[in-house]
Order: structure tokens, then sequence, then C-alpha cells
């Protein structure tokens, strides 16, 4: 029973992003070259955030780390 | 300015009349068995409106204007995709094209120009011109029509399409009818005359009939004399340029409609525009026309004329006449006013919106009207003083080239004004324009409770509900069609690109029943399409409401 709102509720959705975008209008042909086009667009966008993203967050970490006193490094000197 | 609600006998006034703001001539107010009376210097304008004026202009949240021109940038890439076919030969063309001798003259059909009604009209073009097949009644039929090649042609299956439910057609009280009762006269008239005049009226087209309708016109609307025209349309542009020409000035609204434009940019007048309906832009304009005069001469205007209309088919909107015509008044400036959707419409006894703000018909200079909307005919007329109305005979394009109207349709008009005035012997008028009252009010009141936003006076007849998207167009349309309802949508030039509507016109011969059909679809496809923006819903305790009930004026 669940699983059939739910169903109902995914092809609202779509129905919606097919009105927004004026989609609806489209002929099947020109349908697919939008989707298509969509979804590389999505996939470039997911790829890079995978790559990217956590590099970029560890390295922003690590930055706010050194400005807020290094303990770490700190403590390791004195013992030198 | 004194507050009149504010203080009485020490007691602080919790005025409930707050929210009728001073639009409201200030009435008396009982307090403590003591009746105060009405005070002069009270609130200002308070006394032009004899009754609330309230009409609507939300605006729909910042995301939906975002996701429509969203829409139409997608439309628009896809339309230079499509045209870039064509022009290298993948696709095949539609549209007009010269022929092969003729590709090096210069080019007869502009390819840009059409590039909306090319690429977007065309892809939801099977929602209007369709073709009915019975009287456009309450209910009405119509021919099925399919396409093959994505709405370029069509062809009809044969099949009809059975009670549909028009909310479409400008029958506002119901006179488009086929009772065999009903057109007794009409018949016996067509019988006696035929179709056809054959002549125009300055030559042998005037007959007995038009003179009757002419006077029965005059009688109607309280005025001195009145002349009729076979075509609304050709009424309004074929005597602008009889009364008004060079070395005149037009003041017109910005949203009047093509018919006044055309008549107007005909006359050769200077033409200026003022915002909708804002007596302080249209002050503005007269003020500076009579200070500077015309453009390099200086000389006074010879005549300074004001174009409105009565109800305003696209927004529903009706024009603020009592400042008007006191500003008309002041600057000694002439009044034109169309009343095509509002004669018939509105006003206690139908008489229009002269009769609807409680004026006389003195104060409009020349009023004008058409027989199509509320007396289920053609035609229009123009009603007025006598002088004015003999110069027209002599004058004006229409009365001496145009062929009078026919005698049939003359007639269905005198039986239907016959009808409204009460001279038939029956109430069966008066309960028409209340039905059509009542009709009116019920449908935008559960409208603005379900959370559409509508445009325009709660007292017209005309609803533009809001679709904004124009994905939305074709959707709304053709899902209304599949529930047996047939609806009017307009969209990008007829109004503002991001505000595409779908238009009703509420009759007086819809029943309760077909109106909650209505309303009962709208529901349902307003929660599928998402097309319920309003952030102002009432909710089931009118009561508790009154409070924040809006006035948006400008």
């Amino acid at each position: 029973m669940d699983i059939k709102s739910m169903k109902y509720y995914l092809y609202w959705l779509f129905c919606q992003f097919e009105l927004i975008t004026c989609s609806y209008l489209m002929e099947p042909w020109e349908k697919v070259l939008f989707y298509t086009f969509n979804i590389a667009l999505l996939l470039t966008v997911l790829y890079t955030a995978y790559i990217f993203v956590s590099g970029h967050v560890s390295s922003a970490l690590q930055f706010f780390w050194h400005l807020f006193g290094n303990q770490h490094e700190n403590t390791v000197s004195v013992v030198k | 300015m004194a507050n009149p609600s504010a203080v009485c006998n020490g007691h602080l006034h919790h005025h409930h009349h707050q929210k009728q703001n001073n639009l409201l001539k200030s009435g008396i107010y009982k307090k403590n068995g003591i009746t105060k009376g009405a005070k002069k210097n009270g609130v200002s304008n308070g006394t032009l409106y004899k009754k609330t004026f309230i009409e609507h202009f939300e605006q729909a949240p910042m995301y939906v204007a975002v996701l429509t021109f969203l829409g139409f940038g997608v439309g628009t890439i896809f339309g230079y995709l499509r045209d870039f076919m064509r022009a290298c030969g993948l696709e095949k063309r539609h549209i007009a094209a010269e022929r092969e001798e003729q590709k090096d003259f210069v080019p007869l059909y502009q390819d840009f120009e059409n590039f909306y009604t090319r690429n977007l009209y065309m892809r939801i073009r099977d929602n209007w011109n369709r073709p009915i097949c019975s009287v456009p009644g309450p209910q009405f039929d119509l021919m099925e029509r399919v396409t093959d090649d994505y709405n370029w042609t069509f062809r009809f299956t044969g099949r009809t399409i059975k009670n549909v439910i028009n909310m479409g057609s400008y029958n506002y009280l119901g006179f488009a009818e086929t009772d065999v009762n009903a057109l007794k006269t009409v018949t016996r008239e067509l019988q006696k005359y035929g179709t056809g005049v054959c002549s125009t009226r300055q030559e042998m087209g005037t007959l007995d009939k038009h003179v009757e309708l002419e006077q029965l016109v005059a009688k109607f609307l309280g005025v001195e004399d009145a002349m009729v025209f076979g075509m609304g349309f050709a009424t309004n542009s074929m005597n602008i340029p009889a009364l008004v020409g060079k070395g005149c000035l037009i003041l017109s609204d910005e949203l009047n409609h093509t018919s006044l434009v055309l008549g107007a940019r005909l006359s050769g007048a200077t033409i200026r525009i003022f915002k909708h309906n804002n007596m302080q832009s249209l002050e503005k304009l007269l003020r500076e026309a009579i200070i500077y005069g015309q453009p390099r001469s200086r000389r006074a205007w010879r005549k300074i004329i004001i174009l409105v209309e009565g109800i305003y088919s696209m927004e529903g909107s009706i024009v603020r006449l009592p400042e008007l015509v006191s500003l008309k008044k002041k600057y000694k400036a002439y009044l034109y006013l169309d009343e095509a959707h509002s004669i018939g419409a509105v006003g206690a006894t139908g008489r229009g919106v002269v009769e609807y703000f409680g004026m006389s018909p003195d104060d409009v200079d020349v009023l004008m009207g058409t027989f199509t909307k509320s007396f289920g005919a053609a035609g229009g007329y123009i009603a007025g003083k006598k002088d004015l109305v003999d110069f027209l005979r002599t004058h004006s394009h229409s009365a001496v080239y145009a062929t009078s109207m026919c005698p049939a349709v003359a007639e269905q008009i005198i039986r239907a004004m016959k009808c409204l005035m009460g001279l038939d012997g029956t109430t069966q008028g008066l309960q028409r324009v209340r039905q059509l009252g009542k009709n009116t009010r019920y449908f935008r009141r559960r409208l603005h409770e379900m959370g559409f936003i509508i445009y325009g006076n709660d007292d017209s007849p005309v609803v533009p509900l809001l679709l904004y998207m124009p994905g939305k167009i074709g959707a709304f349309a053709r899902r209304m069609l599949q529930k047996n309802i047939g609806v009017v949508v307009v969209g990008f030039p007829a109004t503002p690109i991001t505000e595409s509507r779908a238009r009703f016109c509420v009759s007086a011969a819809h029943t309760r029943e077909m109106l909650d059909t209505v309303l009962n679809a709208l529901d349902e496809l307003g929660d599928f399409l998402r097309l319920k923006y309003s952030r102002y819903s009432k909710s089931s305790h009118p009561e508790l409401y009154e409070e924040t009930r809006l006035e948006l004026e400008d």
C-alpha cells in the first residue's frame, strides 16, 4: 500500500518537473534529448562532488585547526 | 482628518469598521443606545463610492516567476534548435514559404517574427479554435479533433463530445438559448424579413426594426438617443476616428481592448497611456496636457477624451467611474466608456457600470456597448446625447459604409432587452440578473477559499485564474476537457509574459450543480498541477477572517 502511494508521489513529482521545464510540450525525441542532457549534467556534478568535495572539506578543517591553536604540534615540540 | 470611529463617549471603539477603510461612507453608529450622526468632515472620497470596491491583484511568490522564466527559457532553446533543423533541411517546413521561382526576391514572409507562434504556440494549439456544434449555452457539444503531426494539421474523427460545461462563452445572462417559446418573435421576423439587408445604413439599409431597436436601447440606458451597428469591434474602431482627429488628445487605459487601440490609432490623434485603473496617473497626465498643451506649438488641445472600459475582460477589474467622472468634470475632458462586458452583467437591473455605481448616464459623454455578450446576438451601439448620435449617423465610417444589422438579430436584441426591462410582463430579466450576481459571488468566494489566485473585482462575472507557467497552460486546458469542462486559457501576447491565465465567464444559465462540478474539478486539478499559489486563502470560518480581508488599490 505504501509502495503504491510512494510510486504515485514519484509520478506526481515527475509531472511537476515536466510542467515546470516545459518538457510536457516536447515531442518524444526532444524529451530524450532534454533528459539525456539533464542526467549527464547531474552525473557530472555528482562525480565532481565525489572527487573534490572530500579533499576540500579536509583541507578546510585543517585550516581551521591551525587557526584555533594547534595543540597537537605544540605539545610535540615542547617535549622535544 | 477626524476618525469617526476612534473615541465616542469616552469608550474606545474597537472598530470592526477599520477594515473598510476610507472607501466607505461614514455611517451612523449606535453606541449605548445613543445614535451618533454621520460626520461631515469624515473620510476622503468616502462619499464617492456608495458600496465597497474590493479588487484583488495578488502577486505570486517569487519562485513562481523564476520557474516561469525557466520554462520559457527551455522553450526558447528548443525553439532555436528546431529552427536550426528546419533551416538545415533536417526537418520539413510547415509554415508559409515563397515559391521556388521567388526565392531571389525580397522575402515575403517574416520568418523570425513568428518565432513564438512557430515554436511555442503550435505545441499547444489544440486548446484554441475548437469547433463547437451546438448553441453556446451553459453546456455545448464539441467536435472531436485529433492531430497526427503535433498540431500542425487537425482532422475530425466524426464524433462529438456532448454536454461539455461551458465556462468560456460570454453568455452572461443566458440569452443564447434555443427554446422555441423564447425565439417565437425572432422566427416571425426571420420569416418576414429574410436574413440579408443588402445595403448600408445610409443607402437603403435602415429598417423599421433598427429604429425600434435604437429607441429601445436609448430607453434602456436612460439617454436621449442611440445608434446600432452590425459589429462590436467595428463600432469602436470606426467611430473613434469620427469623434477625434489631429490636434486632439486621447488618454487611454493601459489594458484597453484592441478595438479601442485601433480606433485611437486610426484617428490620428495623440495618444497617451495611463496605468491601469490608476486615477493618480490619469490626473497627472491631464494636468500636464492642460498646462503644456500640444507638443511643439504649445496650443491648447482641441479635445481631450478618456477611453476606458466598464469591465476589463483580461483582468476582471471594474473601472473607477465616480473618481473618473469627477476628474473629467474638473479638467473638462470627455469620457468614452466601452461597456462591452458590463452591460447586462453588472448593476442592480443590468444597466451596466453607470447603474452599478449609482450615477446618472448624463455624466458619461459617449456610452458604447456590444450586444454580443449579454444579449446573445451580434453588434454594437453608441448612445448619448441626440446631437452626438445625429453627428455619428452622417460622419461615422461604420454608419455610412458597413452593412447594417440583420433584422432577425435585431429582434433577438429587442426581445432580450424587453425581457430585461420587464416589458414582456414577466420578472424573468431581473431574475437572470440576480442569478448572475449570485453565481458570480459564489464562484469567486469558493475559488478564493480553495487558494487560487483570482484577479479582479468581487462583482465582475469575468474570473481570471492565474496559471503562470507555460507548461501548465496546455495541461490545464486538456485535463479540463477530459473532465468535460471547456475553458479558455490565455498566454503570452494577450497577457504579460509571466501571467498566463485561465478565464472563466460565469453565466446566469449555470445551475449550482454545474458550478459545483466545475469547482470540484478545479480543486482536484489545482492539487495535481500545484496551482494554489494564494497566501491569503480563507479558512472555513469566514467571521474570523474579516480583519484580514485584503483590499489592494493603487
